[in-house]
C-alpha cells in the first residue's frame, strides 16, 4: 500500500480564498491549531478574480442606507428562497468585516473625506460596494494572506483533498496528496472547514478557474452532507465573447456602475424594454434619470442595467436570440459613450477599471475608452451548496462546516454582486470560530486505516489498466469537455425538462466512462491525473444540479425554465435539497423554509 | 498568422534532473494565447504535460514562463504578436528550481515574505475606530498593491537569476511589498534597518530589467526600490548608497 503522511490540526480549512483564509485566521484567533489546504498556490484562489467590490452598508457614500436595506435588498434579490437568518447576519455584520480589512491593511478607493468609497452594484438600493478600482478581490486575498501568515497558521500549498473521513457520524480527516511529488497526506482534524468555491468548471462558458471543479460540494454530499438550491446557478450577463480563447472571462459590473450601458445591434438601449414589476419602482425610466443615478444622484433611480444579474442576462439572451445581438453573438457593452457627459472621460475609465481597460486592450486589442466591448452570459456562481446552519455554518454532518460559495442559503435563487465578497468574510470567520469551539469541546478523532486504503485505491486507479479501457477511449481532458458541453446545452440558462432529463443521463453514462479513464506518466505534477481526480467531483455536482433544476418546476432567480417560464408562489416555500441514500442513488427532497420572524418580515413589507 | 492553422511549440519538459526542449505542433485560430496551445497540446497529445494556472485572465499571476526567452505570463501572450513561421520556445522561469516540466518551486518567495515585518497601523483617526486617508496618498500605495505576484520580476532579477543570491536579497517583488508597507499612509512599523542588513537592498544596483518585464506595468525601480534606498540611506549615510541616491538623481534630471 502506497505510503502516507499523518498531519494532525484541530481545525482543517480545505480552500484558501476569501473565506478560507478568514476562517482560518478566525480559528487561529481562538487558540487551535489550525491547518490551511490550498489547490493552488497561497494567494491565487478565485477570490482573486473578484473585480467589483465587497457589498456592506457602511453610509459612507449615502447615509440613507444600513443593515435593513441591505437585508432587504439581499432577500428581494434571492426571491426569498434565502436563508433569512444568514441574510441577516450578512447584512449586519459585513460592515465591521470590511472595516477590519481595513485595520490589516486594505487600501480602499477613499471619498472625498477619506472615509472608504462606495460603488454602484445590480440590485443594491444605494452604492454599497466598497472597492479598489476593479480588483478589489486581489487586494482581498492579498491583505487576508499577508496577515494571515503571521497567525500561526500551517498551510499546505498545492494540495488537493480527494475525501473526506468520519469517526462515526462525526468528520474526522480528510485525505489528499500534494501536486508536486504525488505525495499522499491523511490530515486527521477534530473539525473541518469546507471552503473550496463554485463550480464554474463544469459549464464550457465561465468566468471561473480550473480550481472550480465543486469539490466542496461532492465531498461533503459523499461524507453524507445535505446539499441545497443546487438548482440556481449564475449566469453572469456579461462575459467577453471575443476572440474564442477568452470566451467567458468576466466583465465587472462595475462598468455599468460606472455608467457602462447595454446596446443592441441597432444601437437601442434594450434594457428599459423589460424592467421586472417588484423592481419598478426602484428603476429609472429614462436615459437622463439612470445617468444621474451612475454619477451620484441620491433622488435618481437606478438605470435597468444595474437590475439583477439572472434578469440582465436573460434579456441580453433574448436580444441574441431575436437577431438583434453583436456580430459574435453577444450585445454591447459601452462605457466610451461618457465622453459626451464627462471630460477626461478616458481617463477617468482607465482609473477606475484599469483591469478591465488592460483585459480587452491585450486580449482583444479593443480599447474600450473609444470603443463598446462585446459580452454575453458567463457561468459565473452557484448560490446553491452545502445546507448550513445560519448562524455556526456547520452541515449536517457533525464537525463538518461550509463557507462562501461553497455554502448555500445567503443568496437564494440569485445572488447579488458584491454580496460575495462579503459573504467570505462574514461567513468564514463564523465558520473558523465555531469549528475551533467545536474542537475544543470535542474529543479527539480516529481515521479508520481501512478507509484510507480506499481512499489510496481510488486515487490510483487512474494509473491502472491500459489506456482506452474505459469504451470510449476518452482521456480525462475529453471527457471534461464532454460533461462541459452536456452542461452548457442541457442545464445552462434557459432550461427545458426533456433537455435536462437528456443531460442527466448524459452525465450518468460519462460516470462511468469517467470510472475507468486512464493517465499516462507518473504522480509528479501530472495534470491529466488531477484532472481524472476532479471528475468525480465534476459529476456529483452536475448531476445534483440537473436533478434540482428539473424538481423546480418554475422559472426564479438564476433557474429559468422555458417550459415554466413564471413564478409559481408554492415553489417559494420551499428549498430543495440532495442527500446521498443508503444505496448511493441521490435523494431530492422538498424542505419547508422556516417562517421569517416579524421583525423581519416587517424590514420586507416597509422596503418593498 | 491569417492563413496559418498549426504553430511548432518547442516546450521545455523535465524536472529537477534535467530535461530537454520537446515540439508540438497545433492547430491555432484567431485570438489564441500561449496558454491556450499549451492547453491544447495537454489535452490532445501530453496529458502530463505540467504547467501552473489558474484564472487565464492576467489576475492571478500563475502561469509565469519564459517565452521565446522573455519573461511573461502565458495567459496573456497572444500568438498574434509572435513570429509562428519559427517554433515558439516555452520555458520555465529560470532564477527557481525546475520542480517539473513548466513548473517552478516558487516556495522561496513565500519564505521571503514572512521574514517581512507586517502591517502595523497607527491608532484610529475616529472614535467608531476608523482611519481618514486621502486618495492622493493611497494612489501611491495602490500602484505597488497591484501586484499579482507571478515573481516575473524575481526572474528576471540577475542578483538572483544569475549571482543566485537568494539568501541575502530578497528581490524585486519583496521591495515593492516592502515598499507598498514603508509607504502605507497608517503603518507605524520600521523596516529600514532591515532592508539594509537583512533583505539586501544594496544588491540591487537599477538595472530595471524587473520594471520592464512587469505585467501589471508597476514602476518597480522609480516608485518603489529607489525611494527605499534613499530611506536607508538617510538613516545610515551609506557611501555606496549616496553614489545611488546621486545617481537616481540624475536619471530624473534626464
Amino acid at each position: 500500500m502506497a505510503q502516507h503522511e499523518i498531519i494532525d490540526h484541530d481545525v482543517l480549512v480545505i480552500g484558501a480564498g476569501g473565506a478560507g483564509l478568514r476562517a482560518a485566521i478566525a480559528a487561529a484567533a481562538e487558540g487551535v491549531k489550525v491547518g490551511l489546504v490550498c489547490k493552488s498556490l497561497l494567494g491565487k484562489a478565485h477570490t482573486v478574480m473578484a473585480e467589483g467590490g465587497m457589498a456592506a452598508s457602511l453610509a459612507n457614500v449615502d447615509d440613507r442606507d444600513n443593515w435593513r436595506v441591505h437585508f432587504a435588498d439581499t432577500m428581494r434579490g434571492g426571491q426569498y428562497v434565502n436563508n433569512w437568518r444568514m441574510a441577516e447576519l450578512h447584512a449586519k455584520e459585513a460592515p465591521d468585516r470590511v472595516r477590519e480589512l481595513e485595520a490589516w491593511g486594505a487600501l480602499f478607493d477613499r471619498t472625498s473625506d477619506g472615509r472608504i468609497l462606495q460603488r454602484n452594484f445590480g440590485g443594491h438600493r444605494y452604492p454599497r460596494l466598497a472597492h479598489v478600482g476593479d480588483r478589489t478581490g486581489l487586494e482581498m486575498i492579498r491583505t487576508l494572506q499577508d496577515h494571515g501568515v503571521h497567525q500561526g497558521i500551517d498551510v499546505h500549498m498545492e494540495c488537493t483533498v480527494v475525501t473526506l473521513f468520519k469517526d462515526g457520524e462525526r468528520v474526522s480527516g480528510a485525505f489528499a496528496y500534494d501536486r508536486e511529488r504525488g505525495r499522499f497526506k491523511v490530515f486527521r482534524a477534530k473539525a473541518i472547514v469546507l471552503a473550496t468555491g463554485g463550480i464554474g468548471r463544469a459549464y464550457s462558458i465561465t468566468s471561473n478557474s480550473w480550481e472550480y471543479t465543486g469539490d466542496g460540494h461532492s465531498l461533503a454530499y459523499h461524507a453524507g452532507a445535505v446539499l441545497q438550491d443546487m438548482e440556481f446557478v449564475q449566469f453572469h450577463p456579461t462575459g467577453m465573447v471575443w476572440p474564442p480563447s477568452v470566451k467567458g472571462i468576466l466583465v465587472t459590473e462595475g462598468v455599468r456602475g460606472e455608467g457602462g450601458v447595454l446596446t443592441n445591434r441597432d444601437g437601442r438601449r434594450f434594457m428599459f424594454d423589460d424592467i421586472p414589476e417588484n423592481y419598478r419602482s426602484q428603476t429609472a425610466d429614462n436615459e437622463e434619470e439612470g445617468w444621474r443615478y451612475t454619477q451620484g444622484d441620491k433622488n435618481a433611480r437606478r438605470p435597468p442595467e444595474l437590475l439583477t444579474r439572472d434578469h440582465v442576462a436573460r434579456c441580453i439572451m433574448r436580444e441574441v436570440k431575436a437577431g438583434r445581438g453583436s456580430p459574435h453573438g453577444g450585445v454591447y457593452l459601452d462605457i466610451s459613450w461618457i465622453k459626451a457627459r464627462l471630460p477626461n472621460a478616458a481617463e477617468h475609465i482607465r482609473k477606475k477599471l484599469p483591469s478591465m481597460y488592460h483585459q480587452f486592450k491585450q486580449l482583444a486589442d479593443i480599447d474600450i475608452t473609444t470603443t463598446p466591448m462585446e459580452v454575453g452570459p458567463t457561468t459565473h456562481y452557484v448560490m446553491g451548496g452545502i445546507r448550513v446552519d445560519g448562524g455556526s455554518q456547520m452541515s449536517s454532518v457533525p464537525g463538518l462546516f461550509a463557507a462562501g460559495e461553497c455554502a448555500a442559503g445567503l443568496h437564494g435563487a440569485n445572488r447579488l454582486g458584491g454580496n460575495s465578497l462579503s459573504d467570505l468574510l462574514v461567513f468564514g470567520k463564523r465558520a473558523g470560530e465555531h469549528a475551533a469551539k467545536f474542537a475544543r469541546d470535542r474529543g479527539s478523532v480516529t481515521v479508520d486505516s481501512g478507509a484510507v486504503d480506499q481512499a489510496v485505491h481510488f486515487a490510483l486507479a487512474p494509473f491502472e489498466g491500459a489506456s482506452g479501457q474505459n469504451g470510449s477511449g476518452d482521456g480525462p481532458y475529453q471527457i471534461q469537455y464532454k460533461l462541459q458541453g452536456i452542461m452548457q446545452a442541457g442545464v445552462g440558462i434557459v432550461r427545458r425538462e426533456t433537455e435536462m432529463e437528456n443531460a442527466l443521463e448524459q452525465v450518468k453514462a460519462l460516470e462511468r466512462d469517467a470510472a475507468n479513464v486512464t493517465v499516462p506518466g507518473n504522480r509528479e505534477y501530472n495534470p491529466g491525473w488531477h484532472t481524472a481526480l476532479d471528475l468525480r467531483n465534476l459529476l456529483t455536482i452536475s448531476e445534483a444540479i440537473a436533478r434540482a433544476a428539473i424538481e423546480r418546476k418554475e422559472s426564479r432567480g438564476g433557474h429559468f425554465r422555458d417550459d415554466y417560464p413564471n413564478k409559481d408562489p408554492q415553489y417559494g416555500t420551499f428549498n430543495i435539497t440532495l442527500k446521498k441514500a443508503a444505496d448511493g442513488s441521490m435523494q431530492l427532497e422538498r424542505v419547508p423554509i422556516p417562517p421569517m420572524p416579524p421583525e423581519l418580515t416587517a424590514i420586507i413589507e416597509e422596503m418593498k | 498568422m491569417a492563413n496559418q492553422t498549426s504553430a511548432t511549440f518547442r516546450v521545455w519538459r523535465g524536472d529537477d534532473k534535467g530535461g530537454k526542449l520537446v515540439d508540438y505542433s497545433t492547430p491555432v485560430e484567431e485570438g489564441m494565447v500561449v496558454l491556450d496551445a499549451i492547453h491544447q497540446i495537454q489535452a490532445e497529445q501530453a496529458n502530463d504535460l505540467a504547467v501552473r494556472w489558474n484564472c487565464k485572465a492576467g489576475k492571478c499571476g500563475s502561469c509565469s514562463a519564459e517565452i521565446n526567452g522573455s519573461p511573461k505570463l502565458m495567459c496573456m501572450a497572444r500568438l498574434s504578436e509572435l513570429p509562428l513561421d519559427k517554433p515558439v520556445t516555452v520555458e520555465p522561469m529560470r532564477a527557481f528550481p525546475p520542480v517539473r516540466d513548466l513548473v517552478t518551486d516558487v516556495s522561496w518567495n513565500f519564505r521571503v515574505k514572512e521574514e517581512i515585518k507586517p502591517f502595523k497601523p497607527r491608532k484610529p483617526d475616529a472614535p467608531d475606530g476608523t482611519w481618514r486617508m486621502d486618495q492622493r496618498d493611497v494612489d501611491r500605495v495602490q500602484e505597488f498593491r497591484k501586484c499579482i505576484e507571478c515573481f516575473l520580476c524575481q526572474d528576471v532579477c540577475h542578483v538572483l537569476r544569475d549571482h543566485k543570491k537568494h539568501e541575502q536579497f530578497i528581490g524585486p517583488r519583496f521591495l515593492v511589498y516592502a515598499a507598498a508597507l514603508e509607504m502605507h499612509p497608517l503603518d507605524v512599523e520600521d523596516r529600514v534597518a532591515d532592508l539594509k542588513r537583512e533583505h539586501g537592498i544594496g544588491y540591487c544596483n537599477i538595472t530595471k530589467c524587473c520594471t520592464k518585464v512587469c505585467p501589471e506595468s508597476i514602476t518597480i525601480t522609480d516608485n518603489a526600490i529607489i525611494p527605499l534606498k534613499e530611506r536607508v540611506v538617510d538613516e545610515f549615510y551609506d557611501p555606496l548608497g549616496k553614489l545611488v541616491k546621486i545617481f537616481s538623481r540624475r536619471k530624473k534630471d534626464v
